[in-house]
């Protein structure tokens, strides 16, 4: 099938995952064709990264994923081996600007003209390997001892009377994930926030490749442990599609099950920082408790506080018992009360209204230009949640059946993403008592042998997005190429956006009201 | 003029008692704080433990530090013990008292405030920077309306001189100045302010971007960092004692004797515990303004405090 009218030939991946269309475009003109139909009908990118075929096809490959509509498209372009070069989407997505440095800086591919073809400073390499050495070429061979030299990095200077720069991190006072934010000022006010990330670069993706999938299910586990049911569930979900495996109903109400549950443990452990970081400690106190307890329920019911590898490839590893299942719906209906109490407090308290309103303003405009995705387009009014039904898009089971209700805010500023949470709470409060009411019988775990050659592409509405993992499988059976995607890589650039014109104090809640990955984005 | 055996004695015991109540009254305050927030609190002598560990940890000097930088500590904590050796909190008899009153009680404040924002430019960082501007905007902020408190007061008694208004308020007839309580209020408004506290600034955060005061003292380590905690401390005692001096003097021995002295104490100590947990409600019910909103605050208290003097003006001396 076709998408847009464009000549691109589309397949549906099969399987029960989120819909995935994958089509092959035959030459960089057909992309940025595509490209340009998709920006016009309203899409977003939602991820782009490269692999090396020259093995098999004798070039490289550009992966390029855009949310459309009715689900994602994935387009892949073959790209010489010598002169691996693709026309740039920056112009169009300017999400894709960093995504095609890093691109870059893992492969060697480049992209051409448009905003991103004149941007050649490195993203993901600070020095830690030589500018023509790729990790993720087949014949990079094994890192030799690399003097690790920091480079330098071009920031975008501004001048005039009065405007200076502040730069922060990536060592900050406390302790957080490190990167660095240059902000450009005039007294107090900020004019431009340029950020400096990957600085947690740890080499994921070079370590998955030739890893079996088992492997790879505890590695991406680890990008961002506050993510890790959605990674986990993502990974699965692509490894499951490469492999034609359907997992059984009950352990995918598992799976969402857990997945709600991260969502709630995050949003309360954001909802209490943010009361910190406008000084109001008590909302902290509260919210770090609730947090705690609902902690010490996941340990106690799958083993791990944070549900690591419990969700793995063909199903997940633990089951629950009726009266592990009336343990939740107990719990949710405590914190029901709970959260509403809070929220009265929040809501009717003037000096922390009056910091959180109208502070680090998206628009939806500006949210749909920048192909923001999750929590943070929700505040600004976008109805985007790969779990929730949408014109023309079905979510994937077991959403389809459980009904979720959309949760919007159009604000756009940082008590909407504040609202946002407090709404998906209830919301995900909710969901869980249903699945805990309505968990279907049968397996939790189906058997699952890799497919040569085998690809998918798994998306996973995460608590802070749309997470993606696009897998690829070799000859052997041995991953080829994983790529995770984060939704941070398109939230971090709208948080440069938000904190224009707004004041150097107020930097820390705006930031906290995104709370994005440093991990998850710099691999 | 001649100072008295136990004049002398009196003022030694003011400053002893101000060096080892400060670091306790801001423990109580963590303290509060902490219960409020239904937390398990830390102990009453936290501040101590820090200050021990900070006295036995060595100082690291900023490159490019010069010799201001490690002379504003011991400035600060000089200015720091100056104030609470001439502010009454137990006795009037200072000896010390004459050689400032209320507006250069003012000025020495304002002398540690200049010095802390020098050090920290000196060393050139930008976090310094910040924080030193900020400081000055709370400071230059905060001393008129300070000045307009004393004034308020000073009208009362006819007298600049701390232990004079005290002597006058404490120990002569109860008489209730409707004045009064708008410089009360006012003067909460600065000592939170002046103190670094919720709602004006947040001693307890760890965002760089955020602080006024800590980002000033962020190169600070070891025993230079130990002094400024202790100055601080020092700081929030001097401010409740001048508090409790002007708007509860009640209990405050006007005589010489050393008995009396210590007879004054625990009515001291009780008043600091209310005054200590007044302050951690504010707190903990207050979020932090925005910085813009630093200005309104100030001016509100200004404001107060010059309504306080027209209605001394207007209503008091009329009746």
């Amino acid at each position: 099938m076709q998408f847009f009218n464009e000549p691109i030939e589309f397949t549906s991946q099969p399987g029960l995952g989120a819909p995935v269309w994958r089509g092959r475009a035959a030459d960089g003109g057909e992309l940025k064709d595509f490209a340009a139909a998709v920006h016009l009908a309203g899409g977003r990118l939602a991820a782009l990264w490269g692999s090396d075929e020259r093995q098999t096809t004798g070039g490289f490959r550009l992966h390029c994923v855009f949310g459309i509509n009715a689900g994602h498209a994935c387009v892949s372009l073959e790209l010489p081996a010598e002169d691996p070069v693709y026309p740039d989407l920056a112009g169009r997505f300017p999400a894709a600007h960093r995504m095609e440095r890093a691109a870059y800086d893992m492969l060697g591919i480049r992209q051409v003209g448009g905003p991103g073809g004149s941007d050649h400073r490195p993203w993901l390499r600070h020095g830690g390997w030589p500018a023509d050495w790729f990790p993720l070429r087949h014949d990079s061979g094994e890192p030799a001892d690399f003097s690790n030299e920091p480079t330098d990095y071009d920031f975008v200077k501004l001048g005039g009377e009065g405007a200076h720069e502040i730069p922060v991190g990536p060592i900050h006072a406390g302790i957080i994930e490190p990167g660095h934010f240059r902000f450009s000022v005039v007294g107090e006010k900020v004019l431009r926030l340029e950020q400096r990330l990957g600085y947690q670069h740890k080499g994921v993706e070079r370590r998955l490749a030739g890893a079996d999938f088992s492997t790879g299910a505890k590695l991406i586990g680890r990008i961002s442990g506050d993510s890790t049911c959605a990674y986990a569930w993502a990974y699965a979900a692509a490894v499951e599609a490469a492999c034609g495996v359907v997992p059984s109903p009950r352990a995918l109400m598992l799976r969402a099950l857990m997945l709600e549950r991260e969502r709630v443990a995050n949003h309360l452990g954001d909802l209490g920082a943010l009361g910190n970081d406008a000084a109001f400690a008590f909302g902290l106190t509260q919210f770090l408790r609730l947090k705690e307890d609902w902690l010490r329920l996941n340990a106690e019911l799958f083993g791990h506080r944070f549900m690591m590898d419990r969700i793995v490839p063909g199903g997940v590893t633990h089951d629950l018992a009726p009266p592990a299942l009336a343990r939740i719906v107990e719990q949710c209906e405590l914190y029901a009360r709970e959260v509403k109490e809070l929220r009265a407090i929040y809501d009717n308290h003037a000096g922390l209204q009056d910091r959180f309103m109208t502070l680090g303003p998206i628009d939806a405009d500006l949210a749909r230009e920048l192909s923001l995705t999750g929590m943070a387009a929700r505040a600004t009014g976008i109805l985007l949640d790969g779990r929730v039904y949408r014109q023309d898009y079905t979510p994937p089971p077991p959403y389809a059946t459980l009904g979720v209700r959309p949760v919007t805010d159009e604000r756009g500023d940082v008590a909407a993403r504040v609202a946002v949470r407090f709404d998906e709470i209830f919301e995900s409060l909710r969901l869980l008592r249903g699945m805990a009411v309505g968990m279907p019988a049968g397996e939790i775990m189906t058997a699952i042998t890799p497919v040569a050659g085998g690809v998918g592409l798994g998306v996973i509405e995460g608590w802070r997005g749309e997470v993606l993992v696009g897998v690829q499988f070799d000859a052997a059976g041995k991953l080829a190429r994983v790529h995770p995607h984060d939704p941070s890589w398109q939230c971090w650039p709208a948080l440069e956006h938000a904190v224009m014109q707004d004041i150097v104090p107020d930097f820390p809640l705006i930031n906290k009201s995104f709370n994005l990955s440093y991990s998850g984005a710099d691999l | 003029m001649m100072i008295s055996l136990s004049g002398l004695l009196g003022q030694i015991f003011s400053i002893a008692l101000a060096l080892v109540l400060a670091p306790l009254l801001t423990g109580w305050v963590g303290m509060c704080r902490a219960w409020l927030q239904s937390r398990s609190a830390p102990p009453l002598l936290q501040p101590y433990y820090m200050l021990r560990k900070l006295f036995n940890k060595d100082v690291v000097l900023a490159h490019g530090a010069s010799s201001l930088f490690r002379v504003a500590p011991f400035v600060v904590f000089g200015c720091m013990v100056l104030a609470c050796a001439i502010i009454p909190s137990l006795s009037t008899n200072l000896p010390l008292a004459p050689a400032a009153d209320a507006l250069a009680l003012v000025g020495v404040f304002g002398l540690a405030r200049v010095f802390i924002a020098l050090a920290a430019m000196d060393i050139g960082t930008s976090f310094g920077t910040l924080g030193g501007r900020r400081e000055m905007l709370i400071g230059f902020l905060a001393e008129p309306a300070l000045l307009m408190v004393i004034f308020t007061v000073a009208m009362i008694v006819q007298s600049t001189s701390i232990t004079t208004i005290v002597e006058t308020l404490g120990h002569r007839e109860l008489a209730i100045h409707p004045s009064l309580a708008f410089a009360g209020i006012a003067f909460t408004f600065v000592s939170l302010a002046e103190n670094a506290r919720v709602p004006v600034d947040n001693p307890a955060t760890h965002l760089e971007l955020t602080m006024i005061h800590e980002a000033m003292i962020l190169e600070y380590s070891g025993r230079h960092l130990a002094l400024i905690e202790w100055a601080a401390a020092l700081k929030l005692y001097a401010y409740s004692c001048l508090g409790l001096a002007l708007f509860f003097p009640w209990g405050i021995a006007g005589g010489d004797s050393f008995l009396a002295l210590l007879a004054a104490l625990p009515l001291l100590l009780l008043k600091l515990v209310i005054g200590g947990s007044v302050l951690a409600l504010i707190e903990t019910v207050s979020a932090k303004m925005r910085i813009f909103r630093a200005p309104e605050f100030l001016g509100t208290a200004f404001l107060l405090a010059v309504l306080g003097l027209l209605v001394r003006l207007l209503l008091e001396l009329k009746a």
